[in-house]
C-alpha cells in the first residue's frame, strides 16, 4: 500500500467531500497558496478562489462568518492556523457556533469544521505551541477531535465535514509529514477510539501526538514485562467511554497522558470517570503549567517525552496493585 | 406582515400609515413585555422571588421603532437579517408572528426558539431574522458571512445586519466591514445609534467622527439618517438596499436615534438627565410620524385605531402566552449536538 503524510491525508478527504458536495467550501488565512503547512495545496486551482477563499487576517470573522455560511446553506472548513490563534475568535466559537443550535431552539444547524492545529512544534515558544483541546471539551454543542494518523486524519476530517455539528478539528503540529498507509475509509470513526496497542497491565489512553510517544514507552515497557494497552482516544468529546471503560475493566489499571498541561486537562475527565465507574486506580500525565519555552532545554520540560511517560507509567504500576473493577 | 417593495405604489399616507402600524405594533409589544417583565429579573444583583412572566434581561427598543420599521420595509422574506441584544422590533418587522415571540419572551415550548433563547436570542429564520445576539457586534461576521454565502450560492437574498453604536468599537465592527468590502458582499450594515454603551453615553467612549466616517474610511458608502424619522429611514434604507441589491457591495446607514427606556428594563438610567429624556421624546417617532399623518389629512380616528388594533393583538399575544405550556424538562438535553447526544457527563 502507498504512504501518505497525515497532511496529505486531510488534503485529500477535503478534495473529496468538496468534488462530492458543492456546499462544502474552505475559508482561511493562506489557503489559497496551500495552507501554511500545505494541508491546502492544489485545492484552489482545483476549486477556484469562490471555494478556497483567501482571508484577511480576521479570526473572529473568519470563524463569524463560517457560522453565518452555515446557517445559510454551505458546510465550511475553517483555517485557524494554529489552535493558539482562534483565541481571537473565541467568542465565534463559543457563543455563536456552540450556542446557535440550541438557544435559537434548533432552528439552524452549524455543520463548520475548525481547523486548529495544535502542540508544540519546532521552537515555536509560548503563542504557537498550544494544545487547548480541554477548553473546548468544555463546551456543549462542540465536537472535538485529535486525529494521530493519516489515515484518521482522512477519516475523521470527512466524517467531522459530513458533520451537521460544529467540530473543533485540532490536528498536531509535528504529525503533518507523518507517514502512513491509507487504508478503505472508515465512515462511522466520530466518537470513536482506537486500540492502538493490545496489553493487560494497564490501560494509557492518550490521543494526538502523544499517541505515538505512548506507543514507544509501552514498547519500553514491554521489554521490562509490564504489558500496556494503548488506546488512541481519535475524538476529545464525545469521548469513547465504552471503549476505556472496557479496557479499564480488564487491566484494572488507568494512565491518561496528553501533550497538554496537565492541571485541568482533560485526562482529569477521563480519569475521574474511571474512578467513579470502577474504583480503580488512575494516574494522569502532562505537561506542566508552564508556558512552552523557545530554547529547546526549556521547551523540552514543556513535553512529555517517551522517556517521561515510561518512568511515570513504572511507578505507577509499581505503587498500584491491579485491583478488580467494583462490580 | 411586513411592508413589501413589492407594494405596488401605494399614496403617501397609505405608505406611512404601513409604517406606523409597524412601529405601533412594535411599541404595543415593547410595552407589553416591559409590563410583564415587572420583577422578573434582580436589580444589579438584588434578589427576586417575584414570579413575572417574562424574566431575564429584557432590552427594548421602545423609541427606536423606526429604524425596524425604516429598514425592513425594503426587505423581502427571502432576504436576512442579524439583531442585537435589542432586537424585537427588528424581528418584527422582518415579519415574525407577534403570539410566538411573545410566547418566548414568556419561556413558553410554543414560542419562537421552544423557550430556550428568550428575549435576548429572540429569533425566526422562517423569515430570514437570523437571530438577536447577546454579545455586542457579535451579528456583523455572521451576517457577512451569511452574504458571502449567498454570493457563492447565487442567491439574490441581501442581508440586513443591525447593530448598536457600542458595537462600531468592538473589532468584528472593523474586520466585518473589511470583510465585507473586499468580497463586495450584499449587506446593508444599519448602525442604530441610540446614544448609550450599556450605561455610558457613547460619544466620550468614541474616537473620531464616528460610524459613518469609520465606514467611509474602508470605502463603503454611507448616510446619517434621523432615525426617529420613520420616511426617511425608509427612502435611505431604500436607496442603499436597492445599491446593494443591484451588485454594489455593502452600503452603511447611521440611524440617529435616542434609548427612551434603560440598557435593561430594571436600569432607571439615572446617568442622565431628565431634561435630555424629555427633549427625546419630543421627536418621538411614533408623534412625528402622526404629525405627518394629520398634515396628509388622515383623520385622528385612523391612528387611534391603528394604536388600538395594535394594542389588541399584543393582548392576543400575551393572553395565548400566558396559556401556552412550559418546555417539557427533557426538553433542555434537544439540539445541543448529533454527535455525543446522550453523553451528557
Amino acid at each position: 500500500m502507498a504512504l501518505i503524510s497525515y497532511g496529505q491525508a486531510a488534503c485529500q478527504a477535503l478534495a473529496q467531500a468538496m468534488r462530492a458536495d458543492s456546499r462544502v467550501i474552505a475559508l482561511g488565512e493562506d489557503v489559497g497558496r496551500g495552507g501554511i503547512f500545505g494541508q491546502y495545496s492544489g485545492l484552489q486551482q482545483e476549486f477556484g478562489p469562490a471555494r478556497i477563499i483567501d482571508t484577511p487576517i480576521s479570526e473572529a470573522t473568519i470563524m463569524g462568518a463560517a457560522v453565518g455560511m452555515a446557517l445559510t446553506g454551505l458546510r465550511p472548513v475553517v483555517e485557524m492556523r494554529v489552535a493558539d490563534f482562534a483565541l481571537c475568535a473565541i467568542d465565534e466559537i463559543v457563543n455563536q457556533a456552540a450556542k446557535n443550535r440550541y438557544m435559537f431552539g434548533g432552528q439552524g444547524r452549524v455543520p463548520l469544521v475548525a481547523r486548529l492545529p495544535i502542540g508544540i512544534w519546532s521552537a515555536s515558544a509560548a503563542q504557537h505551541s498550544q494544545s487547548l483541546e480541554a477548553w473546548f471539551a468544555h463546551i456543549p454543542g462542540l465536537v472535538v477531535v485529535a486525529p494521530a494518523t493519516p489515515a484518521d486524519n482522512r477519516d475523521l476530517l470527512a466524517a467531522s465535514i459530513e458533520s451537521d455539528d460544529p467540530v473543533i478539528y485540532m490536528e498536531h503540529k509535528e504529525l503533518w509529514g507523518l507517514q502512513g498507509e491509507l487504508p478503505p475509509r472508515c465512515a462511522t470513526i466520530l466518537g470513536k477510539a482506537r486500540l492502538a496497542r493490545a496489553g493487560t497491565d494497564v490501560t494509557l489512553v492518550t490521543w494526538s501526538k502523544q499517541v505515538h510517544t505512548a506507543l514507544e514507552a509501552a514498547e519500553g515497557a514491554a521489554r521490562q514485562g509490564i504489558s500496556v494497552e494503548v488506546i488512541d482516544l481519535r475524538t476529545i468529546w464525545p469521548w469513547d467511554r465504552d471503549c476505556v471503560l472496557a479496557s479499564a475493566a480488564r487491566t484494572g489499571r488507568v494512565l491518561v497522558a496528553h501533550e497538554a498541561v496537565q492541571a485541568a486537562g482533560f485526562g482529569a475527565e477521563i480519569a475521574a470517570t474511571v474512578a467513579e465507574e470502577l474504583g480503580i486506580p488512575v494516574m494522569r500525565v502532562g505537561a506542566p503549567r508552564i508556558p512552552a519555552g523557545y530554547a529547546r532545554t526549556l521547551e523540552e520540560v514543556a513535553r512529555v517525552s517517551a522517556e517521561k511517560l515510561l518512568h511515570e507509567l513504572k511507578r505507577f504500576v509499581e505503587r498500584e496493585p491491579r485491583r478488580q473493577p467494583a462490580a | 406582515m411586513p411592508a413589501s417593495t413589492s407594494s405596488v405604489n401605494p399614496s403617501p399616507a397609505e405608505h406611512l400609515l404601513d409604517l406606523y402600524r409597524m412601529m405601533a405594533r412594535i411599541r404595543a409589544f415593547e410595552n407589553a413585555a416591559e409590563e410583564t417583565s415587572r420583577g422578573g429579573v434582580a436589580v444589579f444583583g438584588s434578589a427576586t422571588d417575584t414570579i413575572a412572566l417574562v424574566r431575564g434581561p429584557l432590552h427594548l427598543s421602545t423609541g427606536q421603532e423606526a429604524v425596524a420599521a425604516g429598514v425592513c420595509a425594503n426587505l423581502e422574506r427571502s432576504d436576512y437579517l442579524t439583531s442585537t441584544h435589542r432586537g424585537h422590533g427588528h424581528t418584527l418587522a422582518k415579519g415574525a408572528n407577534s403570539t410566538a415571540m411573545m410566547c418566548e419572551l414568556f419561556g413558553r415550548a410554543t414560542g419562537t426558539n421552544h423557550g430556550k433563547g428568550g428575549s435576548m436570542h429572540i429569533a425566526d429564520f422562517a423569515v430570514g431574522m437570523l437571530g438577536a445576539n447577546g454579545v455586542v457586534a457579535a451579528g456583523i461576521p455572521i451576517a457577512v458571512g451569511a452574504a458571502h454565502s449567498a454570493k457563492i450560492r447565487g442567491s439574490s437574498a441581501i442581508v440586513a445586519c443591525f447593530f448598536g453604536d457600542g458595537a462600531i468599537n468592538r473589532g468584528p465592527f472593523l474586520e466585518g466591514l473589511n470583510w465585507a468590502k473586499i468580497f463586495r458582499l450584499p449587506v446593508l450594515f444599519v448602525c442604530e445609534d441610540n446614544r448609550y454603551s450599556a450605561t455610558t453615553a457613547t460619544d466620550a467612549m468614541t474616537a473620531g467622527a464616528g460610524a459613518a466616517a469609520r465606514a467611509r474610511s474602508m470605502d463603503i458608502p454611507a448616510e446619517t439618517v434621523d432615525g426617529n424619522d420613520v420616511l426617511a429611514v425608509y427612502h435611505a434604507a431604500r436607496e442603499l438596499a436597492a445599491r446593494v441589491r443591484s451588485g454594489g457591495g455593502p452600503q452603511f446607514l447611521h440611524a440617529l436615534t435616542y434609548r427612551v427606556k434603560g440598557h435593561v428594563s430594571v436600569d432607571p438610567a439615572a446617568y442622565r438627565t431628565q431634561s435630555e429624556v424629555d427633549g427625546a421624546l419630543e421627536s418621538d417617532p411614533l408623534k412625528l410620524a402622526a404629525t405627518r399623518l394629520a398634515a396628509l389629512g388622515v383623520a385622528a380616528g385612523r391612528i387611534a385605531q391603528i394604536d388600538a388594533e395594535a394594542r389588541s393583538e399584543i393582548e392576543t399575544a400575551l393572553a395565548s402566552a400566558r396559556a401556552a405550556p412550559w418546555p417539557r424538562a427533557d426538553a433542555a438535553y434537544t439540539d445541543v449536538q448529533d454527535t455525543g447526544a446522550g453523553q451528557w457527563h
